[in-house]
């Protein structure tokens, strides 16, 4: 049992006021409370209400981190109201915290935003188990422990939009599928019930596609689930390329390559992959790459420092290689 | 305190696109007394695109250079975000997973080699910070960038996924506010500039596929880091310093405004403090002219 003792400390918060109907532009509303150490972000959002102005407007419903209504961002961290410490937010940010909505570009009324473009694209992945159903089945249908485990929790997902709305993909790209769909497309991929045999390359070629993440981890770190959506991508990657379902493109070029490039030189021939990646379309980075080559950036083939021991690696890339293309 | 010694796991743009990173490397090693041990064994860290088409051969890769840095028995220092995340994390999850760690063994065998998970991995800005500290770098600036607002842009790699913090580095800091760059500055004597996109995506990794995206990215750091004042930009992550330095004319495009700034790898900041020869620093490498030096 903890025996810590709770403390109150007075915290100043910045809070996001909108309403659509009204109001030309958003404003900043300054609040100032003593919180105590056992509040969550939750309890503020309650409290600005309750105690200072009855307007402001969230969406809540369950308070135990399952509905996935409450999601916001505190001085830009994606967070789930409802579970997030105000402890944790002050031992991060200080004292002086910012409440905003997911997307201030959706906001609707305060911390209320449109998330139409999360749940359309959510349902695009076909976020169910399609399989044939035995309807008057005589044995229990049975899923070994190692069969669930592939799931790798992504069946945790509550919805909340947390990582959808960090991703800075999603922020400027509408055409993103964003991590919360792909997480959910692996959800169901992975589940050895499912039947469905389009999702795959349908993820594949919706939007623009599943290579366009740009690997910053938002999405790992905004999850309040730890479901780790980058994870996900990376083994839908995986999966588009174990079932030969991966098209050349630049991004899966631009894979491949690293095993051409490591094969032949141990290190990386940074021109060649960008050559291997763009083919013809390798035109349009010659203005940069002359600059570039005029700075001495740009080291040619034959002048490139092998790695040492080259015959230990192009041992093991042919010993360990267990993808093709 | 004995001399410092790591294994120096360079990477492949420091070697290429970005050599200025390799010369100002060892320019503040030899500064600060530390000897590096280049692993020039070591291949491609497969830069996160690798694991996508086969991770269980960039595992395997991976482990094998970590392999000689524990022959050697030192920490491994990274100069690369992504290095350091590929690298970090194969440590990671072979530490963590008996099986796998004897499957990637098992080829690791072929080649006489063995992973046994004894080496510390760390980029460089963490080895000085924890190692040699920011008191004795304050201590040993002899030009302090007193005159400069220096905006720091961390790249993703060293700072998320915040579950490899407490393995890599004594001094774990949060993904959502990260301090390192910006104590770091200020030991050099600069102003560090806080911006919101200090700690977001150069969109590097999109670069090829998506380059709009990534030009966007690219801009909007470097529109950020503008707009809050800053004389030039600061990174200690060459594949960052690629996009802001070499990017500029594709993101002003993109974001409809012009944009550039100087900017330095975190080495040669740190150079320049100590008073290195700028020609030590390879300044002249940039696109984006290095005007103050």
């Amino acid at each position: 049992m903890s025996t810590n003792k709770i403390t109150t400390q007075k915290v100043n918060f910045k809070v996001f006021r909108f309403n659509a109907d009204e109001d030309y532009l958003p404003y900043y509303e300054d609040y100032s409370m003593d919180v105590t150490s056992e509040e969550v972000v939750l309890d503020i959002l309650n409290r600005i209400k309750w105690d200072h102005d009855g307007s402001f407007s969230y969406r809540r419903s369950c308070r135990h981190g399952i509905c996935g209504t409450c999601a916001i961002k505190v001085n830009g961290r994606s967070t789930l109201a409802c579970k997030e410490s105000m402890t944790e937010m002050i031992k991060i940010f200080g004292n002086e915290l910012t409440i905003e909505p997911l997307s201030k570009k959706r906001a609707i009324k305060d911390m209320i935003i449109d998330k139409a473009d999360f749940w359309e694209k959510h349902e695009q992945v076909t976020p169910f188990l399609d399989a044939e159903i035995d309807e008057n089945p005589t044995l229990e249908n049975l899923v070994s422990p190692a069969e669930a485990n592939a799931l790798d929790e992504a069946d945790l997902c509550i919805q909340c939009g947390a990582c959808h709305y960090a991703c800075p993909v999603v922020e400027i790209s509408d055409a993103f599928m964003g991590p919360a769909a792909f997480a959910a497309a692996y959800r169901f991929e992975a589940d050895v019930r499912d039947g469905n045999e389009s999702r795959l390359t349908d993820v594949n070629q919706m939007g623009s596609g599943v290579w366009d993440c740009v690997k910053c981890f938002e999405c790992a770190e905004a999850c309040p689930k730890e479901i780790n959506p980058i994870e996900k991508i990376g083994k839908l990657h995986n999966m588009l390329f174990q079932s030969g379902q991966a098209d050349s493109n630049i991004a899966t070029r631009h894979a491949v390559g690293f095993v051409k490039s490591i094969k032949h030189n141990g290190v990386l021939d940074e021109g060649g992959l960008v050559l291997y990646s763009e083919l013809a379309g390798i035109v349009k980075h010659v203005p940069v790459a002359l600059k570039m080559f005029s700075k001495g950036k740009i080291v040619p083939p034959w002048g490139i420092t092998k790695s040492d021991n080259l015959d230990e690696i192009q041992k093991l890339v042919k010993s360990s290689s267990t993808a093709k293309f | 305190m004995g001399k410092l010694k790591y294994a120096l796991f360079t990477g492949c743009t420091a070697k290429q696109s970005t050599p200025e990173q390799m010369m100002s490397t060892m320019a503040v090693a030899d500064k600060l007394g530390i000897e590096l041990v280049e692993l020039t064994e070591a291949s491609c860290c497969g830069a996160s695109h690798l694991q996508d088409y086969d991770d269980f051969l960039s595992l395997v890769l991976n482990a094998r250079n970590i392999a000689y840095a524990e022959k050697h028995g030192l920490t491994m220092v990274t100069i690369c975000n992504t290095c350091q995340l590929n690298t970090a994390m194969t440590k990671h999850r072979l530490d963590n997973n008996a099986e796998l760690k004897a499957r990637v063994n098992e080829k690791l065998q072929e080649v006489g080699l063995v992973y046994a998970g004894t080496s510390k991995i760390t980029h460089f800005l963490y080895a000085i910070i924890d190692d040699i500290g920011l008191d004795k770098i304050k201590e040993m600036v002899t030009t302090p960038l007193s005159q400069f607002n220096i905006a720091p842009f961390y790249g993703c790699h060293n700072i998320r996924p915040s579950e490899l913090q407490n393995e890599t580095h004594d001094t774990p800091e949060n993904p959502y506010n990260p301090t390192s760059l910006d104590d770091l500055i200020i030991a050099c004597g600069g102003v560090s500039v806080d911006y919101e996109e200090k700690n977001k995506c150069c969109g590097f990794h999109a670069e090829l596929q998506s380059p709009k995206v990534a030009a966007t990215l690219t801009g909007n750091a470097i529109a950020g880091a503008m707009d809050g004042n800053a004389d030039w930009m600061v990174t200690p992550c060459p594949l960052c310093h690629l996009k802001l330095d070499t990017q500029t004319g594709h993101a002003s495009h993109a974001i409809g405004r012009e944009v550039s700034l100087p900017v330095l790898h975190m080495q040669q900041m740190i150079g320049l403090a100590l008073g290195c020869p700028p020609e030590t620093l390879g300044m002249k490498h940039h696109l984006t002219k290095v005007d103050f030096v």
